[in-house]
């Protein structure tokens, strides 16, 4: 299989350089090429007009499933759906059965990702089985390949432990993802506002985000230390992240595209697809995370995706499971961001491809000549209808079915070999 | 009401669904089954050959008993389904259940369950119609419509009143849906409780939030005090039913504020001393003994408009 090409007449877009323009593209042996180098003999052509041509986009939050809920999702799935989502590498979630907090767990991970459509980047856990009572050893998840440590979904309650994984993680240049959340402000349904009033569902107000994310806020600036806040989804938090920006405080956050595609209101017939967590937030929370993307407090856009199957969604609104699936539906919802005069092409990229891998430490998110031609052809005109065909995940639990997007991702390319392509350009 | 008007509802879930005319249709129809309850021999049969189903997640002997005596006064085949004595705490789950139990063909759904949302989610998967008798915290409409009927029939109207709402409105579908039916038909709603007890965002809902007790009973036609359930102790929401009884149990000296005619209700059963002092409960302003047969009578109703569909 080929994997050189001349990728011709394409939109190319490359934050790390600040170049935006129509040209030419040429990948020898699975690596971007310099201008002027030699065209090896055994190259195709790609006729990109029409296309943005784009780095590879990493998605630096997803759950996976594997190992333990493979009914919902494994590495080789979720991976193809990165793939068709325009992703060319992808960080998984440490809760999975068991838990991500070993070697011999990211061993696993890397040893079945070999097989996989896109790169799979392990995010290890911050404690010990994700308890919230001691360290994992993250000197030893390092060595084994995780690129990050976090205790998504088991929220971090106990502080001095925090203090204590931001200074230890970046000793082994561990990236910390922190899932903001106060378990006891966080207990309920969705968000606190009058549709959780109508409901009779208990409500979580923003404040169960915001009260940890000063907290961590205040722990990376006492410690000089760097945090990264997963899925910010409401207004209270940015204001602090963006404060915490200006003071130099290193802080870094993502948000999700639910988070700026939907408010609470997705909720109000009981329906279990707009149930995650963090909630839905209310219409101005929802512009604040829009503004926020715009202005640089936000720095990346990750999915969050969350399989599930119809046994966790298919039930009573507060039994049912937290979380979407997103990694086929990011991309087409940020695109919209574009076609709403919000971000610029390059402003996007920078949020899908250049920060992820940035904040993660990863050589990706780059067209520079010799780095590995992990790249995204994106048609951000070709309006399509969002259905069950587009889902190449395992669940189909996700809001956006029947939705109409603006442009999607057409080819993904991984080390110069095509994972994706959805039709003949 | 407009001569044409036909009920069209096939599930009853919330006081959100009806209009003006759907409430005092309901109502009309109740009164009717009204005395058929006063006869020596109580039933007629409207509902024969009919198979209605009680099916209750959450003890609560003084709705299902209500339906029960309602379906039995028109005649219905009724059955009873406890559900912590059946297979659903075996894991079965709701969807489970309701697929089971529309296997057999019943015509009405009764359905009380814990969980907001449960009784929507059961009207997806049944051919029968499904009767909310409460869930969670969201809705429960046959609840509300007596509250209406009650207060018809001592006051004469429904708009243009002030119903004032006491106590735990947070976990109360009962003031969801009273704020909803009153509303609908008129009447302004206010509400009061613990600052812990009362939604942040009940305004949405067009209840008008009182800032003291005082401010709620001012001028009231009618007063609702709501139970306190104990484990609002331990979430914490309250430190003591005591300090409850002393800021906002009803005495005769609080109900002053309100118009001399002023009745009181309550959805039972009533924590004597808590939520009002025992002398109010027994009072000839209480009207908490109409509001159960009345119970009777809407639900009467409502198994006709659905039942016969
Ligand atoms: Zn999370
Ligand atoms: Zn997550």
């Amino acid at each position: 299989m080929s994997n050189s090409w001349i990728i011709e007449n394409g939109r190319i877009i490359d934050p790390a350089s600040g170049r935006d323009e129509t040209g030419t593209l040429v990948v020898t042996n699975g690596c971007i090429a310099a201008a002027g180098e030699p065209v090896s003999a055994d190259t195709s052509r790609i006729d990109a007009r029409g296309s943005w041509v784009v780095p590879g986009l990493t998605d630096m939050h997803t759950h996976l499933r594997e190992p333990g809920e493979e009914y919902k999702e494994d590495i080789l799935s979720g991976a193809r759906a990165a793939a068709a989502g325009g992703f060319t590498g992808i960080a998984c979630m440490p809760n999975t059965i068991p838990v991500n907090d070993c070697a011999a767990v990211t061993q696993l991970i890397l040893e079945r990702a070999r097989q996989a459509a896109v790169r799979i980047y392990p995010v290890g856990a911050i404690s010990r089985g994700s308890q919230g009572e001691l360290l994992a050893d993250l000197g030893e998840l390092k060595n084994a390949g995780a690129i990050a440590v976090s205790d998504d979904g088991r929220p971090l309650v106990n502080s001095q432990l925090m203090r204590r994984a931001l200074e230890y993680a970046a000793d082994f240049d561990l990236t910390v993802i922190s899932h903001c959340e106060d378990i006891f402000l966080g207990k309920g349904a969705m968000h606190e506002g009058p549709v959780s009033t109508r409901l009779g569902l208990r409500g979580i107000p923003p404040a169960a985000e915001a009260v940890m994310v000063y907290r961590d806020i205040a722990l990376a600036e006492w410690t000089g230390k760097a945090v990264h806040i997963a899925h910010v989804s409401c207004a209270q938090s940015l204001a602090l992240i963006r404060a915490a920006k200006e003071r130099g405080v290193r802080v870094s956050a993502e948000t999700a595209p639910h988070y700026f595609t939907l408010t609470d209101e997705a909720a109000s017939t009981y329906d279990t697809r707009a149930k995650m967590n963090p909630p839905l937030r209310s219409e101005s929370d929802r512009q604040a995370v829009r503004q926020a993307l715009a202005d640089g407090t936000i720095d990346a856009i990750a999915t969050d995706h969350a399989p599930h199957s119809c046994l966790e969604k298919e039930c009573e609104f507060e039994l049912a499971a937290n979380g979407i699936i997103g990694l086929e539906s990011a991309l087409p919802l940020s695109l919209a961001l574009v076609a709403d005069g919000l971000l610029s092409p390059l402003r996007l990229v920078e949020l899908m491809a250049f920060n992820p891998a940035k904040i993660l430490g990863l050589p990706a998110g780059t067209l520079q000549p010799g780095s590995a031609a992990d790249l995204t052809i994106i048609k951000p005109d070709q309006p399509f209808i969002f259905s069950e065909a587009d889902i190449c995940s395992k669940s189909r639990n996700t809001p956006f079915l029947g939705y109409e997007f603006p442009g999607r991702a057409v080819l993904t390319m991984v080390g110069g070999e095509i994972r994706f392509q959805k039709e003949l350009l | 009401m407009n001569t044409e008007y036909s009920f069209s509802h096939r599930h009853i879930l919330g006081m959100e669904q009806f209009s003006r005319d759907d409430i005092a249709h309901i109502l009309t129809t109740a009164e009717s089954f009204k005395e058929i309850s006063a006869r020596s021999i109580k039933k007629v049969p409207v509902l024969r050959g009919r198979t209605i189903v009680n099916l209750f997640f959450e003890a609560s002997t003084r709705t299902r008993l209500s339906f029960e005596v309602a379906a039995k006064r028109m005649s219905a085949d009724t059955f009873n389904i406890n559900a912590s004595t059946s297979s659903t705490v075996k894991g079965e789950t709701l969807i489970d259940t309701a697929r089971n139990i529309s296997a057999m063909h019943p015509d009405v759904i009764i359905l009380r369950h814990f969980s907001s949302g449960a009784s929507q989610l059961m009207s997806q998967y049944v051919q029968a119609a499904v009767i909310n008798a409460g869930d969670g915290a969201h809705q429960h409409p046959s609840q509300s419509l007596l509250d209406l009927m009650t207060v018809q029939e001592r006051k004469g109207r429904l708009d243009g009143l002030k119903i004032a709402i006491i106590g735990d409105i947070t976990h109360s579908r009962v003031a969801r849906s009273n704020i909803q039916g009153f509303r609908t038909m008129g009447s302004e709603v206010h509400v009061f409780g613990p600052s812990t007890l009362v939604p942040l965002h009940i305004e949405s809902l067009g209840a008008v939030r009182a800032p003291t007790l005082r401010d709620a009973l001012d001028n009231a036609d009618v007063v609702m005090a709501l139970r306190i359930q104990r484990e609002r102790l331990h979430d914490p929401l309250l430190p003591s039913l005591r300090e409850y009884a002393q800021r906002f149990g009803l005495s005769h000296e609080t109900l002053g504020w309100a118009k001399e005619d002023a009745i009181v209700m309550h959805p039972g059963p009533v924590n004597r001393g808590v939520e009002m002092s025992p002398e109010i409960a027994d009072s000839p302003r209480s009207v908490i003994l109409d509001q159960v047969s009345n119970g009777v009578a809407v639900r009467m109703a409502l198994l006709y408009l659905v039942g016969n569909a």
